[in-house]
Order: structure tokens, then sequence, then C-alpha cells
């Protein structure tokens, strides 16, 4: 067989192809759910209405999507510009880490606190991902590996500050940080509801991303540099420049998911902050096709499947790890599905 | 080893092959035969289709209709396995080697039950040894295919052939990459093997090759065969006008008036760069109103000169002097700011981002200039895209069509436009014909007579000499990495290039 | 000092070496198998989590141990295959596809672990493979104990790299393999199946993954933990490049990398463990595979169309 680009595809073409990803990746959630004895069906009920069934549930998924919208952004602007980005969890951490360090340690008010909490945290990420950045443009080495195995190294730090110099004298014991105090937290959007500003902010972060990628030089060069880095370079785009811009950018928003997750929901920090959020950053950004806006609607979707399959196996005897599975069959499937959207199989 | 044919019967007979590509019909119903111990032209331009028929007969591609027989046998479409087994080989024209594998294991690939345990390396050096006796295909078996030259790696290719016991042999543009030289080699090669019973296809677009070596041709034009015909029976002119379905006329530059020099090389080195050498000790001078043509064999510092002049190098030592000044930090940015157009030798990975529209491939080089504090202008750039479009007659369906859509002239005229719209004073035309159908290469040629005619400098790289005669009003030959002294226009032969394209004359000269 | 010299010179050090190298040593061949044949496999990490969950589960669940070794490689070659059909024939980005499979496998081993042990808090142990006693060597003073205690799997490992590099370099099958991943073009024009070659390594180099990640819960301990692979297989990657994708100096890699891991772990014990965190000794092992990244960078040993896709007709 090989693949044969289409000229001008019809809509059929670029329809099907997604929605029989989408029957596909439903099918093997039957499938998982009937091998553990469970009603697919009932399953599937269970899953929807634990992620929006009631004003508490769609509240719990916006605030699981905040961090991954950040970190969905993160990867989308890495990958466009073809840099591999596998490094957001550690990024967010390190935001994380430096939002508690102003919070807690410098003292200073809420409404100066706060910006100087955000501006560190994303400092602090930009300044993650430049190393391995800057191995790649001048050394040559795969910034996949080096931002992999730092995500390692990243955990046993906070592990190592959280059990050291960080750790809360008031925390019983446990390994976490002392609290930011209650003026240096993100206010709630509506006073009474369980969702805070960092949503707020992923939203004006997705629709910054998307000015600075269709209507800005950088968004350009990005765009090119990630298309065809030997072309951008001919026709003078400094290719290097715009790698380690990205990766400013990149690390930034991924380091804000952790600003977010202390400063909006969590309040301190600790070693289990971040559900994989790095990670599932991925599979966001590449459902949502690195489309910025599509991010929003990508980290909705995968946090719905989260918080649903966490409800759902409470209640049937679905193991929650389905939400995994689910998703890793999601990116796999949609990614040969939008494949398939541009080329056809021909035989020979 | 194949059947013995009978006498009469052909060794190989395409029958109604017809091969589509979406719209694009590439082979429309062409039959062909082939007798043992004949050389059979394949003859027809850019786009024609001859590629495409050959890949079909050697099974890289499935013909969608039509059938191949080889001694008589049919073979299974699209098994390039079966193709070598029944004795066909093919030359391809960009060589199918390994470059870090060594050529005795670029021959033997395949050539053993992949399961077996030892991979016979000693029978084949031997065998190898008597091939490169017989056909005067000398190469050192343990050599790694990097550290050859082209003309030696074509050997390979051809050895890689006969190891298989071919007779049948396709060589696909064989000359394309040699010097004249070179390709006399080739053909008293091809000789001894019509010798041997072997039968030959042999495609090109260069008549006079053809006139020498074929004892048939056959015309292809838009994949249809459109003539066949013994070849002492035809004339190189009636097989143009076969060929293009008018007579060809080359563009023909009124006499050059040389100005002022815009741009001038003293003794400028630059880095190697893996196998591809870096220029040494080069002096450079190019003329306003003048067309250097540049000629030499691929891989002989062309690309090197390319990325200097286009700002991706910059020299290890000395100086390049642009309108008079050394530019202090050397880019393609710089180079383009300073007037120098230029004309990449891959269009689709260079010249062109594939999965931009033609809007974002116009502003490529100039987006920067036109942008307002970090803003893209898309309004100007549309402006600039509609005009090159219009002016330049790129066909497409639209400005916001993504550039891959466009066939491989129309991406030229798109880069033409881009180049020329910003009045460059210095012109570097790498390769700017290569690919293209023959309306589409006398279009650009007419544009970079007309730059010069108005008083551009005009650096013309190409492999193809002819190209280089018929346009350059003064001729350099560039070989491993050093310049010859500059010839004007009439003052050498085909032969005595090919002598300096192969390195002769360098030490005398220097 | 005299601490570490104290480590050097026991024997159960020089084992640790031999026991920690070997999971590596499995994964690294496989990862190497594939990239030579032009595909970087990024499932590697999930493989061999699936790897280790599902020789365990098989032995627990009655077979014997070397059928929990072949279980996990079937596994393994199920992944690769998924791997390889994405990214050969479709020609899939191999970043996305094969952290895709890492997710899969992950998800997949810890999914079939919570249906397979709902309710438990601490996995069952079964009885892993016990060192080879082998005649005269093992009883070796010092030696014995050093060099010939270690289980079949690891003996096993050793044979895996030794083949690996016989079959790379000494036979037909290895010249395909190697021409693939430097010109997919020369294999097919001399009538080989590029999609065929390429498929075959990453489903043989991904069965060698999940060998490994089973001599972890099968030879290294006895039962299946979460995160218990724990970057392992990013770290054969980087092993892959130290060793320049040679399966010799790969395995020298993956023994030094072995000799650091055993040497932090007794480390932790001694005075040094009193001052420096562990947290500190447990990041040496990334941080060695960054730094041998940056050590071979200037090399351009690469195969030349590693993670190059071909298609049949682009030409």
């Amino acid at each position: 067989m090989r693949l044969e680009p289409i000229a001008a595809p019809s809509h059929a073409r670029t329809l099907v192809p997604p929605a029989i990803a989408i029957a596909a990746t439903i099918a093997v959630a039957g499938l998982l759910a009937a091998l553990a004895g469970a009603n697919p069906l009932q399953t599937f009920g269970l899953i929807v209405k634990g992620a929006f069934g009631s004003k508490f549930a769609a509240l719990e998924t916006l605030n699981r999507a905040t961090p991954l919208v950040f970190t969905g952004l993160a990867v989308a602007v890495a990958f466009r510009a073809r840099l591999w980005n596998i490094g957001a969890e550690a990024q967010l951490y390190a935001g994380a880490l430096m939002t508690v360090l102003i919070g807690t340690q410098l003292g200073l008010p809420g409404p100066l606190a706060i910006p100087l909490m955000a501006l560190g945290a994303v400092m602090a990420g930009a300044l993650v991902l430049l190393g391995p950045v800057l191995l790649k443009t001048r050394l040559g080495v795969d910034e996949v590996v080096t931002t992999l195995l730092l995500n390692f190294v990243m955990a046993l730090f906070i592990s190592y500050l959280l059990e050291g110099p960080l750790k809360d004298p008031m925390g019983m014991g446990w390994p976490k940080s002392p609290s930011l105090p209650r003026d240096a937290r993100l206010p709630r959007i509506v006073d009474g509801l369980r969702l805070h500003w960092g949503f707020g902010l992923a939203l004006i972060c997705a629709a910054g991303v998307w000015l600075i990628q269709t209507r800005t030089t950088l968004g350009y060069e990005i765009r090119a540099v990630g298309a065809n880095p030997q072309a951008a370079r001919f026709a003078g785009i400094p290719v290097t420049r715009v790698l380690v811009k990205t990766a400013l950018l990149s690390g930034g928003l991924a380091a804000l998911a952790g600003f977010s997750e202390v400063a909006g929901l969590k309040g301190n920090l600790t070693t289990d902050l971040s559900a994989s959020f790095g990670y599932t950053g991925i599979v966001v950004a590449m459902l949502a096709l690195l489309h910025p806006m599509g991010v929003v609607i990508s980290a909705l979707f995968v946090a719905g499947i989260f918080v649903g399959a966490d409800s759902m196996s409470r209640a049937a005897q679905v193991p929650t790890y389905i939400a995994d599975l689910l998703l890793a069959c999601a990116l796999l499937f949609m990614v040969l599905a939008i494949l398939l959207t541009r080329f056809r199989v021909v035989r020979g | 080893m194949p059947p013995e044919t009978t006498a009469q019967g052909p060794v190989l007979r395409l029958s109604g092959i017809t091969k589509r590509f979406g719209q694009l019909t590439a082979n429309d119903g062409i039959s062909l035969s082939l007798a043992r111990g004949e050389v059979v032209a394949l003859l027809g331009e850019n786009g024609a289709g001859k590629t495409t028929l050959m890949n079909i007969l050697f099974g890289h591609y499935t013909a969608d209709a039509g059938t191949v027989e080889v001694m008589g046998q049919t073979l299974p479409p699209g098994q390039p396995g079966a193709a070598l087994n029944a004795g066909v080989g093919m030359v391809h024209q960009h060589f199918t080697l390994a470059d870090n594998l060594t050529v005795l294991d670029n021959v033997l690939l395949g050539t053993r039950p992949l399961l077996s345990l030892s991979p016979g390396r000693g029978a084949a050096r031997r065998k190898l040894a008597q091939l490169a006796q017989d056909f005067g295909l000398a190469v050192d078996p343990d050599a790694r295919i990097a550290a050859l030259s082209v003309g030696e790696r074509q050997r390979v290719e051809i050895l890689k052939a006969l190891f298989r016991d071919a007779r049948i042999l396709i060589l696909d543009e064989p000359t394309a990459v040699l010097t004249p030289q070179e390709a006399d080699a080739l053909f008293d090669t091809l000789r001894r093997m019509l010798a041997q019973g072997l039968s030959v296809i042999f495609i090109s677009h260069k008549l006079h090759e053809v006139m020498a070596i074929s004892s048939r041709v056959l015309v292809l034009r838009h994949g249809k065969l459109v003539g066949e015909t013994a070849t002492d029976a035809t004339d190189r002119h009636q097989l143009a006008t076969m060929m293009v379905g008018a007579e060809i006329t080359a563009p023909a530059p009124a006499e050059a008036r040389p100005g002022e020099t815009l741009l001038k090389l003293d003794n400028v080195s630059t880095a190697r760069q893996g196998n591809r050498p870096g220029l040494q000790d080069v002096a450079l001078d190019l003329r306003a109103g003048q067309i250097l043509g540049l000629a030499g064999v691929s891989g002989n510092g062309q690309g090197a000169l390319a990325d200097l002049l286009s700002g991706l190098e910059s020299p290890t030592q000395g100086t390049l002097t642009l309108a008079d000044k050394r530019p202090d930090a050397w880019s393609p940015r710089t180079a383009v700011a300073l007037g120098i157009g230029r004309i990449p030798e891959d269009r689709h990975k260079t010249g062109t981002i594939a999965d931009f529209t033609l809007t974002e491939n116009t502003v490529l080089e100039n987006y920067a200039t036109t942008a307002r504090g970090g803003w893209m202008n898309w309004r100007a750039a549309r402006t600039a895209t509609d005009a090159i479009i219009d002016k330049y007659d790129v066909r497409c369906p639209g400005p916001d069509t993504r550039i891959r859509l466009l066939s491989g002239g129309n991406m030229q005229k798109l880069i033409l436009g881009r180049v020329l719209e910003a009045a460059p004073r210095i012109i570097l035309a790498n390769q700017p014909v290569r690919g293209l159908d023959i309306g589409a290469v006398t279009y650009v040629q007419e544009q970079l007579i007309a730059a010069r005619d108005a008083g551009a400098a005009v650096l013309l790289i190409s492999e193809d000499l002819d190209e280089i005669l018929t346009l350059s009003d003064s001729i350099r030959v560039i070989s491993e990495g050093r310049l010859s002294p500059e010839f004007p226009r009439g003052t050498k032969t085909p032969t005595e290039l090919g002598q300096w394209m192969a390195g002769q004359g360098f030490d005398h000269a220097a | 000092m005299t601490e570490i010299a104290d480590i050097l010179i026991s024997a159960s050090f020089w084992a640790a070496i031999l026991r920690i190298a070997s999971p590596l040593i499995f994964a690294t061949m496989g990862e190497l198998i594939c990239e030579r044949a032009g595909v970087l496999n990024l499932g590697i990490e999930g493989i061999m989590v699936f790897g280790a969950f599902a020789g365990w589960m098989a032995v627990y669940a009655g077979l014997p141990l070397w059928g929990g070794v072949a279980v996990a490689m079937l596994g393994g070659m199920a992944f690769g295959a998924l791997h390889g059909l994405l990214t050969v024939p479709f020609g899939l980005s191999q970043h996305v596809v094969g952290l895709g499979i890492t997710m899969l496998a992950t998800a997949a081993a810890y999914y079939a672990y919570r249906l397979a042990l709902p309710q438990v808090t601490n996995p069952p142990r079964i009885t892993p493979f016990q060192p080879l006693h082998i005649p005269v060597l093992s009883n070796l003073p010092w030696l014995g104990q050093a060099l010939f205690s270690q289980t079949a799997l690891t003996w096993a490992g050793f044979a895996a790299a030794g083949a690996t590099a016989l079959v790379l370099f000494r036979t037909p099958l290895g010249l395909a393999v190697r021409a693939a991943g430097e010109n997919p073009q020369a294999v097919e024009a001399q009538g080989l199946s590029v999609t065929a070659i390429r498929m075959g390594a990453v489903i043989v180099g991904s069965g060698l993954m999940a060998v490994g990640g089973a001599f972890l819960t099968m030879s290294a301990f006895s039962s299946f933990f979460f995160e218990m692979v724990n970057g392992r297989g990013w770290i054969c990657i980087a092993l892959v490049v130290f060793g320049a994708w040679k399966p010799g100096k790969a395995l020298l890699g993956a023994l030094l990398f072995a000799g650091f891991d055993a040497l932090q772990i007794r480390l932790q014990q001694t005075g040094l463990g009193q001052v420096v965190p562990y947290q500190v000794f447990l990041m040496i092992p990334y941080l060695l595979s960054i730094l041998a990244l940056i050590a071979m960078s200037r090399r351009a040993e690469v195969p030349a169309a590693l993670m190059t896709p071909f298609n049949r007709g682009d030409r």
C-alpha cells in the first residue's frame, strides 16, 4: 500500500475518518467496560453524568480542565514549531514551586503577590525548558529525551524541598509546603462557586496564543520553523532564536498550570500536585490538532473523561484507568484519522 | 538466471500501461517492446511520464491498466523483487544507495535469502572484480558510498544490476550528472553490455545522446506515446518537434554589456560539510548586466558557493565584497537586504514551505520589513501575492491555496516573482529550471535574461552543460571547490569544459 | 573514600551491576534494533511497564517462569505491531505515536492489574527466577558471587545483545535492517520490502523491551508495582545514543550506567548518605543519561533515515 495526497478533500473526506475514530474509541471503551463485567451503556451514562451531570460535576470538570488548558497550550505551541517538549510536567512543578516561594516567603500583599507569583512561575518554567532547547540548538541533543528525563529530576528535586527546606512545619510530618496566605490566592470567578480565576487566565492564554499564531511575526516564524526549518532558515528566519522564544512561551504556559493549581485550588505544593497534567497535555494538544482554541474544548473533553471516570468507578466496578486507556486510544485513532482526511490509501 | 529468450521474441513487452495520479494521467495506454541487444531511447521532456513508466516496469508503482512481460513471462505488478529476479535492473536518476554502507554491502543488499547465516561477502567480492573487468566499471568494493564521486556512484548502481545478472537495464537520465567524458565512458560500458546480449532502455531529454547511443527512439509527451522511429531514420530537429509538439527555440540572449562588479570574492574558502567540499581559495566577480554560468559535476562545491551567496554560510577565509562594502554580519537576511535575489536549488525543500499558502510563501523573505511592531501585515502580503500571481502567470486556485498543490513550474514562478519583485541587483539562480517542462523552462530563462538586460548580475549554477552554454555570457567551471578562469561565450567547447569539470587544468591555472 | 573502596571490592556490588543492567540491556537492544531500521520507538517506557505486568501476571496465574517471559514478549510485540503499523505504512509522527503507545501500554497494564486484583493494596508475590548455579565458576571465591550468581534471564540478556550484534552485522537480514535505517529507497530498489523490514524490527525490538520490563517483576523483584519502570525506558533511549547505535558499545553503556546506579544505592547507606539527601542520589541516573547525550552529541553516527517515513511511490 501507499499513501496518495488528496488535492481538495471533500467534506465527507474531512469528517468521516474523525467520526470513525470517535466511534472506535467509544467501542473500545464499551469493550473495556464489558471486560470489567459492567454494562457498557450504563458505564458511559455514569461517565457523562459524573462529568457534566450536575453543577458540582461540571465545576469539577472545569477545575480539572484548567491545568490541562495550560499544558495543552504549552505542548501545542512547542509542537507547532516541531519542538518536542515532553517536559510540561517539570515546567508545571517549576511554576508551582516559584508560586509557593514568592507567595509564602516574601510576605507581599495579595494584589502585588499574585501577579508576581504568575510572573515568577512563567520565568521558572521558561528556564526549565531553555536548557534542553539550548542543548538542541547548540549541540543537536534530542530534546524529547532530555525533557522527559528532566521530569524525573524535577520530581525528585521537589520531593527533596518538601521533605527539607520547604517543608511545612505545621504539616504534621506530611511532605508539603506551607500554604499561601488567603489574600495571595486566586479569587473565585463567581462567589460561592468552586471555580477560580485560573480558568479565566487559561481562556485568556488560549486567545493570546491564537492571536500570536495568526497575527504576529513570531507566530508566523514559529509555524514556518515547524513546517520546514530548512526553508525558514534559507528565507532568513532566525531559526534558533525562534526556537528559544517558542521554548520560553511553551515553558511559561506549562508553568502557569502549576501557578493556577497552587494559587487557585490547592494553596500549597505537594508531590502529587499534578495528576500527570504535563503528559496529558500532549493528548489535549494532539486532539485539538494543535489549535489553541481547540485546546480549550479538548481540555474540557479530557477533563470530563477523567472526572467522569472517577465518579463512575465509585458506582460501577470499572477501574478509573479506563480514562487513561480511552485517551491513549483516542490519541492514536485521531492521528490516524487526521492523516486519512488528507491522504488516501492506494494499492501499489 | 531467466530463461534465454528465443532469438526473435522481444525480451520485454509493455502493453497498454495506464497510470493516473489523482487528476493527472501520467501514462496513457503506452505499449513498447525491447529486443535482445537493443538500446531503445525513451525521449520526452520533464513530466512526460518517462520515469513513471519505468517505475511501473520495475515495480515501484502499480499500473491502473496494462501488463509487463519479461522474456514472455508476465510480471506481478508492484514488486521490484520480481522485476529484479526476471532480469530487470534499474539505475535510478536519484541513486538508491545507502551512503554509510560500503559498495559491497550496497551490492549485496537483498541478493541473499534474508535468513541465511552468512552474508556471502567473499564470493561477491570475486564476482564484482570480474564484472568490473568485463565492463570497465572499476570501484573499490570496501569504500563507503559517501566517499565516492557521482560518477563512481553511478558505476555502483550499474554493478548492482549486473551483479544480479540483469538482462535488461533501465537507465534514467544517466548522463545528467556526468561530465561529457564520463558520459562517453558510460556509453562504452553500454556498448560492452550490448555485445554481451543485454538490452537497454535509455531515458533522456538530451537529443544528441539519444542520437549517439540508441537504435530506436520512443517519444513520450503528456503521458502518451507520440512517436516511434528508428534512430537512423530521424534527426534531432524532428525528434525535438515530436518531443515538444512544436519547434524548440532556445532563448538566444543578445550580446551582454557587462558593467561594474557588484559582488566580489577574494581568496574565499568555506568549511567542508560532511561529504560536501567547501570552497578553496576562490576569487569571483559578478558583474552587472552579465550572466555568469557555473558548470561542474554535482557535489563539487556548487552547494558551498550557493550557500555562501545565500547568506547561509560565512567564509572561513577571504573576503566577500558587495557593492564595495564588506557586510559585517553575514546572514540570509543580510544577503536579501543587500540586494541578492536567491532562487534555491530545491524549490520543494528550501524554496517554499509546502503547507503554507501562496501568500505565506510570498512573504517568507520580507515579512519582517512589512510588519508593524511585530504584527504581520497580511493585507500587504495579499496584495503582493495577487500581483505576482498576475504578473508571473502563476496558475493556482488562489492566493490562499497551499503551495504543495501547485506544479513545479508554477511553484518556481512564484519563487521567481518573489525574487524579482524585490528588484535584486544580484541574482543567484541555482538549477532554476531543473525538472520543469519546456514552457516553464523557457519562461524562467527569459526572465533571467530580462533581469540581466535590466542590469542585474546573474550567477547561473547548473549541472546541465547545454543550459550553461546557451545562457551564459561567460563560464567558469567548479571542481572540488576550486574555480577555473573565466571563459567568455564561445571560447571553449563542451569537451574542453568537460576536462575542466573532471578537474584537469586547475593545477596549471593556479 | 574508604567507604567507596569498600563498596568497590564487595562482590555484591558487582553482582548488583549485572542485575541492574539486565533490564536495560534487553530494552536498549530492542530500541537499538528499531532505530537501526529507522524507527524511533518512544513506546519503550510503556512497553516495559506492560512487559513487567504481563510476565508477572502470567506467572501468578500459573504459567512457568519462561512462559511468563514469553507472554511479556508477545504482549510487547503486539504493541510493537501497533506502533509499526502507525509509523511505518502510515508514516505517522514517531514522536506522537511512540508517546501514545507508552500511554496506551501503561494504562492497559494498570487497568488489567486493577481488573485482576480489584481490592489489593499489597500486590502478591511470585517465585522469581533464582540465581543460576554454574559449575566451577559459581564456586570461585569472590568472583563466583560477583559475576556468576545471576539468574538465567540476565544471561539471556547478554545473549540477546550478542545475537543483536551478530544479526545486525553478520547476516543479510541485518544488512537489510541497517539499510532500511540508512536509505529505505536503496532497500526497495533491491527488491526488499521496507515496510516488512521496519515492521519486523519494531515488533522484535518491542518484544525485547517487554522482556526488559519483565525482568523487573520476575527476576529483580517478585511483584508488580505502579511506576516501577520509572523512566528506565527513556534512559535506554539515551543509552542507544551513548552507544552510537552499536550493540557492543550500548551494552558497555548499560553496564557503566548500572555501575553508577549500584554505587549510588550503596552510597546512600554510607556517611555521605547522612549529609546528602537521598533524592540527589536518585537523580544521578537521569542526570547521567542527559550527560551521556551531551557527550555523544558531536558524533554524527545516527542512522541517516531515522524518523524518516518511507512511502512507496514518493521519489
